[in-house]
């Protein structure tokens, strides 16, 4: 194979195959599922769990730039934007805004 | 056919109105995602063909980051599909709670295979909370609309930004990177009032790091199962109590 298409061969079978094939897994479970069953709401408790575990994990094991600073800071600045959120009626943008505040000025000051 | 014809321009004025979900905060906020992608991508030693190829065809960040991780290891090809099955695998219940929602009893399969490659954490999110003020025959439209404009527009940011963005300033990038997950909180949260998902979400939360510890290669698929089941169970026993008035 031409060197130059390798790349995407892997990139297709290793990346989308292993991908999309759980999103055809979804929808063949999903045509079957009945709205107002209880598999249903079991299915989407677990789905935002799972996409709960990809918070915390971007939050507490961060890859690149973040991985070199504190833990505590990230947390502390998920916990305060949270807080911030909720206090303010869930609104969204003064509780990412608190949080990105928390953490780039603890960036700063730890001399990033 | 009066009535067809009015389904039908209804159907294109949803897929409009999800095209519209390009000017939203999350859109925004997953642009910024991309961007930085794009320099990871090419600090990582990708070519800008191979990142924008990755992002029109996998279409899943965390799976991305996987992916890239691999490939500048030179991980193989077996070893590489399985840590990013690992990292995909969440999107199965995803496509099934979504499904239910937006399908009539006349969408067809093929229909739902081709929309399921758009399902990611943010269109997922975004349409959950606002599908209920959709007529149901619209829902696949709209859902069209946001996911094909939502790939492919940051299809487009991964291919002119390449190269451009490599450079961040460390504040700069560590911000853009904290973004995605705590919008990803707040968003969640706040798209259901339902007593299940808000225990869910905080029980996958505080899960993870236990999970990580016991069971690195496994986290996300343990803290899924876990957290989830457990939390749909003490739902169940507090939706009983209420019925029986306890």
């Amino acid at each position: 194979m031409s060197e130059w298409l390798w790349p995407y061969v892997f990139i297709l079978v290793a990346g989308a195959l292993a991908t999309d094939m759980w999103r055809w897994m979804g929808v063949l479970a999903g045509r079957r599922l009945d709205e107002n069953s209880e598999l249903f709401i079991w299915v989407k408790a677990t789905a935002t769990a799972l996409v709960a575990g990809v918070i915390a994990k971007q939050i507490i094991y961060p890859s690149g730039v973040l991985a070199a600073s504190a833990v505590v800071l990230r947390v502390g600045a998920a916990g305060v934007g949270f807080a911030v959120f909720l206090a303010t009626g869930k609104r969204m943008i003064l509780g990412i805004l608190a949080a990105l505040a928390v953490l780039s000025a603890g960036l700063y000051f730890s001399g990033f | 056919m009066a009535f067809g014809e009015g389904a039908q321009l209804s159907q294109r004025a949803w897929f409009f109105q999800g095209m519209r979900g390009l000017f939203s905060l999350p859109a925004f906020i997953l642009m910024m995602a991309f961007v930085g992608f794009t320099a990871l991508a090419h600090e990582s030693g990708l070519e800008r063909g191979e990142a924008v190829f990755m992002t029109a065809i996998v279409w899943a960040l965390p799976s991305q980051m996987v992916l890239v991780s691999a490939m500048q290891s030179s991980a193989g090809l077996l070893t590489t599909f399985i840590i990013v099955c690992l990292a995909s695998v969440r999107l199965a219940p995803m496509v099934a709670a979504l499904v239910p929602e937006i399908k009539t009893s006349r969408t067809r399969a093929v229909t739902l295979f081709f929309l399921s490659h758009f399902v990611a954490i943010t269109a997922w999110v975004f349409t959950l909370q606002r599908i209920k003020a959709i007529p149901r025959e619209c829902r696949t439209a709209y859902f069209a609309g946001l996911g094909l404009t939502l790939t492919s527009v940051n299809t487009l940011i991964v291919f002119f930004l390449y190269g451009i963005v490599s450079t961040l300033p460390p504040i700069l990038a560590g911000t853009l990177y904290f973004l995605t997950p705590i919008y990803f909180l707040t968003s969640l949260w706040g798209s259901s009032s339902s007593r299940v998902i808000h225990l869910a979400l905080g029980g996958g939360i505080l899960l993870t790091p236990v999970f990580h510890l016991m069971l690195p290669d496994f986290d996300i698929l343990a803290v899924g199962l876990v957290a989830g089941t457990g939390a749909y169970a003490i739902d169940l026993v507090l939706r009983r109590r209420e019925v029986t008035g306890e």
